[in-house]
């Protein structure tokens, strides 16, 4: 399968956009001119949630893909002109260590530093640094001068470059959840010409990362009748784990999730999602892990409950400075929603 | 009562595959009801109406049809699944148990070989169906399937033991009181909710929907009389249990008071229960909307969360007096 140059282009800019959870507003104005030529109306809530409605008499479908990244957020600054910062969104410890990042909307560059392993004794360096004794560098020589050019309560985000690399694979920051936007906005690309009896929303939501708050607010605005999650989802198929332990697999296929510690899927959906994917001959995987949790968890709640379905595209090295997804994946997501909601349209899902 | 009891214990329906257990409840529940629909989560929604039209306050009863299972996340190359805990379900009870899935296949819960007992975890467990290799577990089971406990309801006198008493007995308490009330001046919703394992989640949607004025859940607690047991004040054959407070909910003082009050004048034994861990779907309830008064009648039970948790049949039959002599009389809240 090829992925036009402008798409990827636009997954690029996307990814390389600094969208911490509490400031998506350049992902934001990024999706925002791409979504207005596809839907009829085009708004932003009160949380920052991006609301694309594409009007129809029909099912009301809510499609949720989220804006937000994990990120950094500065807490402290050290006399000595060091930045203390504490996490937004689940990231490992393991993972922060020497990255460079950008701090604050003017992209200030920095760099989360640690004692050089010269200096360290043989038990510091069988340890993980935790997040108390990590800071990030901005250059500064004195708490003076670092308050100048950084507030308590900036974010710092990875500064990971998008890149394709690879048979048909991306690597870049924040796919989870910028790959689900792209499939999103594939979706509604691809349906664009097509009558469709549905009122369809495709929502770019906020501050997933820190407890599926935009998906609250925005559930609960639309009152759906039937819910989809559009994911960049946990990927663990590399050497030491057991096939039972993989959740995912690159470049098999979206994954339809079964259940996660927020949802359990609705069954008719999932057998429904299965049935569309064989008939049109779209490659799939469940999402074999029952951890994590997604805007689903929210959706089906909402108001007097919404059947929800998940559709992912793995990632590997979620929740990183960067991870890795397939172009396929992404695009037969689309193909997948895209066949799903023409479905739903002629009455072909029970529910 | 004990024949609905084992019809219902019996049945199969783990958190979000109750479609079984919706359709046994609706056959014994809606001869005595006025209408009964299904919502989008499946929450079995039943009414009964105040005899003389409106005035009486709207009361929504919950009991949740859901149980405790698991669920097939891996079928690996010589027939054995792997899965994962739906709701409170631990590794240590379910090793050496038979699990059934929706369509009756039975299921054995092995074990890999440990080193240390206390390495005994989810990822260290699976299921033999008795396949012998993939092709034929994926003929009989699929990735998504749910299994509960595979055990049958016993008769033990004045106690009575099963799988999934947690909550199909506070179902039962529901359809017994519906049968037996036969005029109330209230609106009695029956509602018996999907997904409480996994979170009270059907409570909260069909709540939202009933808009209720009161909530009062009906479900199990644990109990403090087994040797060298956590120590609570709730026993066996104690009488219908009365929350003060879990962790989900600190019941209205008004509607824990009418409960003791009918219990005093119905002459019906009662206990008052605080139970430090876990919740009802009183919990989601009295946090709907703008705030519903909400309480917990409770059947004491003892193994909760394995296949044999035990009940007092007098306790089930203080419940049913109870919960009648609520929403059968007006209430001035």
């Amino acid at each position: 399968m090829v992925t036009p140059a402008k798409t990827v282009e636009l997954f690029r800019r996307l990814s390389e956009a600094p969208g911490p959870s509490g400031q998506e507003g350049e992902v934001r104005a990024i999706i925002r001119p791409e979504v207005e030529k596809l839907v009829d109306e085009v708004r932003t809530d009160t949380l920052g949630d991006l609301i694309a409605h594409r009007k129809g008499r029909g099912k009301r479908v809510m499609i949720a893909a989220h804006m937000d990244e994990v990120a950094l957020m500065v807490s402290h600054i050290e006399k000595e002109g060091l930045l203390r910062f504490r996490k937004v969104g689940g990231i490992d410890d393991r993972v922060l260590l020497t990255k460079t990042v950008y701090v604050g909307k003017d992209r200030l560059p920095g760099v989360i530093g640690a004692k050089p392993i010269h200096l360290q004794d043989p038990k510091e360096r069988g340890q993980v640094i935790r997040l108390d004794n990590l800071f990030i560098d901005i250059g500064a020589k004195s708490q003076e001068e670092a308050e100048k050019l950084v507030k308590v309560g900036e974010y710092a985000v990875f500064t990971t470059s998008f890149e394709r690399f690879g048979g048909g694979l991306v690597k870049g920051k924040a796919l989870d959840d910028r790959a689900g936007c792209m499939v999103l906005l594939e979706t509604l690309r691809s349906l664009r010409e097509t009558a469709l009896k549905l009122d369809v929303y495709g929502v770019f939501t906020v501050q997933e990362e820190v407890g599926t708050r935009g998906a609250a607010v925005t559930a609960y605005d639309i009152a759906p009748d039937i819910g989809f999650v559009l994911e960049g989802t946990v990927c663990s198929d590399t050497p030491g784990t057991d096939p039972q332990g993989q959740s995912t697999v690159i470049g098999a296929g979206p994954a339809i999730s079964i259940m996660d510690a927020g949802t359990i899927a609705d069954r008719r959906m999932v057998d429904f999602l299965v049935a569309t994917a064989d008939e049109n001959g779209i490659p799939h995987q469940f999402r074999r892990a029952t951890s994590g949790g997604n805007d689903g968890a929210r959706i089906h709640l909402a108001r007097e409950g919404a059947p929800t379905a998940s559709i992912s595209v793995p990632c590997r090295y979620i929740h990183s400075p960067v991870s890795v997804c397939s172009l396929d994946d992404l695009q037969n997501a689309a193909r997948l929603l895209e066949a799903a909601l023409k479905k739903i349209a002629e009455g072909g899902l029970k529910l | 009562m004990k024949e609905l009891i084992k019809r219902l214990v019996e049945t199969y329906g783990p958190s979000g595959s109750e479609d079984q257990i919706r359709k046994a409840i609706l056959e014994e529940v809606r001869p005595y009801v006025d209408e009964a629909r299904v919502d989008p989560l499946g929450n079995l929604i039943a009414v009964k109406h105040a005899a003389k039209g409106n005035g009486g306050k709207k009361i929504m009863l919950a009991g949740h049809m859901d149980e405790i299972g698991v669920m097939v996340t891996h079928i690996d190359e010589k027939g054995f699944l792997r899965f994962g805990g739906i709701g409170g379900i631990s590794p240590q009870i379910l090793l050496g148990e038979r699990v059934v899935f929706a369509d009756g296949t039975v299921g054995i819960v092995g074990v890999e070989r440990l080193d240390d007992p206390k390495d005994l975890r989810f990822d260290k467990l699976f299921i033999d169906i008795g396949a012998k290799d993939k092709a034929q577990a994926e003929k009989a089971v699929g990735i998504g399937w749910s299994a509960g406990y595979y055990r049958t309801f016993d008769d033990l006198g004045d106690r009575l033991v099963s799988k999934a008493m947690d909550d199909r007995i506070g179902c039962a308490v529901m359809i017994q009181a519906a049968k037996e009330l036969k005029k109330t001046p209230n609106e009695v919703y029956f509602v018996f909710t999907v997904q409480e394992e996994v979170g009270l989640r059907g409570a909260r949607t069909s709540a939202f929907a009933v808009d209720p004025d009161i909530g009062i859940a009906i479900d199990v607690t644990r109990t403090g009389d087994t040797p060298k047991g956590l120590p609570m004040a709730v026993e066996l054959g104690g009488g219908a249990a009365i929350k003060v407070k879990d962790s989900s909910l600190v019941a209205h003082p008004k509607v824990k008071d009418l409960m003791a009050e009918v219990a005093r004048t119905d002459k019906i034994p009662y206990q008052f229960e605080v139970l430090e861990a876990g919740g009802t779907d009183a919990g989601a309830i009295h946090l709907t909307k703008a705030g519903v008064p909400s309480g917990t009648i409770s059947i004491p039970t003892r193994y909760i969360h394995t296949p044999s948790e035990v009940v007092d049949y007098g306790d089930v039959q203080a419940c049913v007096r109870l919960l009648k002599g609520i929403v059968g009389r007006p209430i001035g809240l």
